[in-house]
């Protein structure tokens, strides 16, 4: 199906990363935020408050993060594409709401504009350091789907993306932004509504009982909303395909094994990178979100000393771009993280390498983007 | 021209961010160039002080930040003591020359001024001193031709203001024009 030309702003606009998210998110056909406004994603929720009413959507802003991440559940079961917008100290109060998505198979879009912590920390100031909560935060198993951008055109682009994998997958889908990106201002363009493919919720029309959590051939059960008709019950226990509760080994099991296997068996599906001048490179940068831009520019600057350094860029950071790592890591000297952090997608990286290369980080206190020289000082003394 | 680096900067109220906006709207959009525009952001950019940079480029840009701009806009006296230091030898120093007193500076740098308050008044809307400023601005540095400088100011303003946005364009750029040939 194609965007609602009434929701999307075609045009080039000179706006910034947390402007572009909005018109995104309402561009995917988002018809439904709960948030409370915290530094430095608020321009989000601002602009969602300004823009929705003008295109039938709805937003709530609650008494607290916890209220905000569980209200867009809500609505999302009375059948709306929902998302929430937070930062630093608001993200860890979702944690718990993330792991109920997780196990109710809600779809809906948690986007995080990452500052400094811990804590309150810097709130004004980017960070990199929630890639591993945004992964883990919730307690049990789970898995996520978690999108980095890089630039306020990413912001539009990937916040449609994180829509589009929500419906597709059932799940909570992350936007991992951050600050100097949802503040960076630069030139924004927002196709023709027909250029934008968005895909709709599939609800089940078949004959009762409708079972919630009857899987499809894909594993990944069809949806109801309140008013078509169906009595279900939906909760946080382990539950059966009727979404009751039955608090077994093997329940736990096959709900467990579908969980895990509806993104798992997806990965590569899922995986999105990019790669730059790696054909003969011997040290390989891995980068994502703010980062990115600073890493290249890194790799611009040894590649004019004459060494072979190339590029990977993450825009998928969950699922973890794993056979594409442990790929490149069999071909070079070694692989360097940069992040704004003391090395959370690093571990993951050392994971999947370090059996065949060398690994490294350049990372992060956080308050500040890497200066690409202190990049390029991590490379040659990696390189030594 | 392939990289410019602008920092602007002065009281808050002065529109300091929107000419800045404009600049990157008019370089990104109507020259269909590359512009990063970023903001001091936190408590202490609220209320007393306001400023931005922005780069302009024919590249795509990566690194954001702007430490050492080629081009200063002061439009205040905080502005141009907290900046001055970071601009480039051989730099542009663009002041509003009523508000900001030129100290010392290195002989390498090019000075511009431009009673750009007073042009504003005389237009009839103090508001507008910005927009006179970036015409100034515009003209003194040849960061954009007159036509896509003009038409970024269009794509910034509120509908029913253009009048009085295009005179204070006309104004600073005219003065600017006068100014640069003066210079030589």
């Amino acid at each position: 199906m194609k965007a609602d030309p009434k929701r999307v702003l075609t045009g080039n606009h000179f706006i910034n990363g947390n402007h572009s998210a909005t018109e995104g998110a309402i561009a995917a056909g988002c018809t439904f935020a709960a948030g409370y406004p915290i530094t430095p994603s608020t321009e989000i929720v601002e602009r969602i408050a300004a823009r929705f009413p003008r295109v039938g959507g709805v937003f709530i802003q609650m008494e607290d993060e916890i209220a905000s991440s569980i209200c867009l559940q809500g609505g999302a079961w009375a059948g709306h594409k929902s998302m929430t917008v937070t930062s630093g100290p608001g993200f860890s109060l979702m944690m718990e709401h993330i792991g109920l998505a997780a196990i109710t198979e809600l779809p809906c879009v948690f986007i995080n504009v990452q500052r400094t912590g811990p804590s309150t920390g810097l709130p004004t100031k980017v960070g990199q350091a929630d890639m591993m909560q945004a992964r883990w935060g919730s307690h049990g198993d789970y898995e996520v789907i978690a999108l980095a951008p890089s630039s306020p055109q990413d912001c539009f682009d990937f916040t449609i993306d994180c829509f589009n994998l929500a419906e597709e997958y059932r799940t909570p889908v992350f936007l991992m932004s951050d600050e100097m990106v949802g503040h960076m201002t630069e030139k924004v363009v927002i196709p023709e509504a027909d250029q934008i493919d968005l895909l709709e919720r599939k609800f089940y029309t078949g004959p009762k009982p409708y079972l919630p959590y009857k899987p499809e051939a894909n594993g990944i059960p069809l949806m109801s909303k309140a008013g078509m008709g169906h009595h279900y019950h939906i909760t946080g226990l382990t539950h059966d395909d009727r979404g009751y509760p039955v608090l077994t080994k093997e329940v736990q099991e096959t709900m467990m094994e579908r969980l895990m296997g509806k993104i798992n068996d997806n990965r590569e599906k899922l995986m999105r990178v990019e790669e730059y001048m790696m054909e003969d490179a011997d040290i390989v940068l891995v980068s994502y979100g703010i980062s990115f831009r600073m890493a290249y520019k890194a790799m611009e600057m040894a590649r004019e000393k004459g060494m072979k350094v190339g590029l990977l860029r993450m825009i998928t950071c969950w699922p973890f771009p794993e056979s594409k790592i442990r790929e490149i890591a069999q071909k070079v000297n070694s692989m360097i993280m940069v992040e704004l952090n003391y090395g959370q997608m690093y571990i993951e990286m050392d994971r999947f390498a370090n059996a065949y290369c060398k690994t490294g980080l350049v990372g992060s206190p956080c308050g500040e983007v890497h200066e690409p020289e202190e990049i390029f000082a991590g490379i040659q003394e990696i390189a030594k | 021209m392939t990289t410019q680096e602008v920092r602007l900067g002065g009281f808050g109220g002065q529109g300091v961010i929107l000419a800045g906006m404009i600049l990157g709207r008019a370089k990104s959009i109507f020259e269909d160039k590359f512009a990063t525009l970023t903001q001091d952001f936190g408590p202490e950019a609220r209320g007393g002080a306001a400023s931005c940079a922005v780069i302009l480029s024919d590249d795509p840009i990566l690194y954001p930040n702007v430490f050492t701009p080629d081009v200063l806009l002061a439009m205040s006296q905080g502005a141009f003591d907290k900046y001055i230091g970071g601009l480039k030898k051989g730099g542009i120093l663009v002041i509003e020359e009523d508000l900001v007193n030129v100290k010392e500076v290195d002989p390498s740098i090019t000075i511009f001024k431009c009673p750009a308050t007073r042009f504003a008044e005389e237009i009839g809307r103090k508001i507008v001193l910005n927009i006179v400023m970036y015409g100034f601005l515009v003209a003194v540095t040849g960061l954009l031709s007159e036509e896509t400088a003009r038409k970024g100011v269009e794509a910034s303003i509120p509908k029913g203001t253009e009048k009085l946005n295009f005179a204070a364009f006309e104004k600073g750029y005219q003065y600017g024009i006068e100014q640069k040939a003066k210079t030589g």
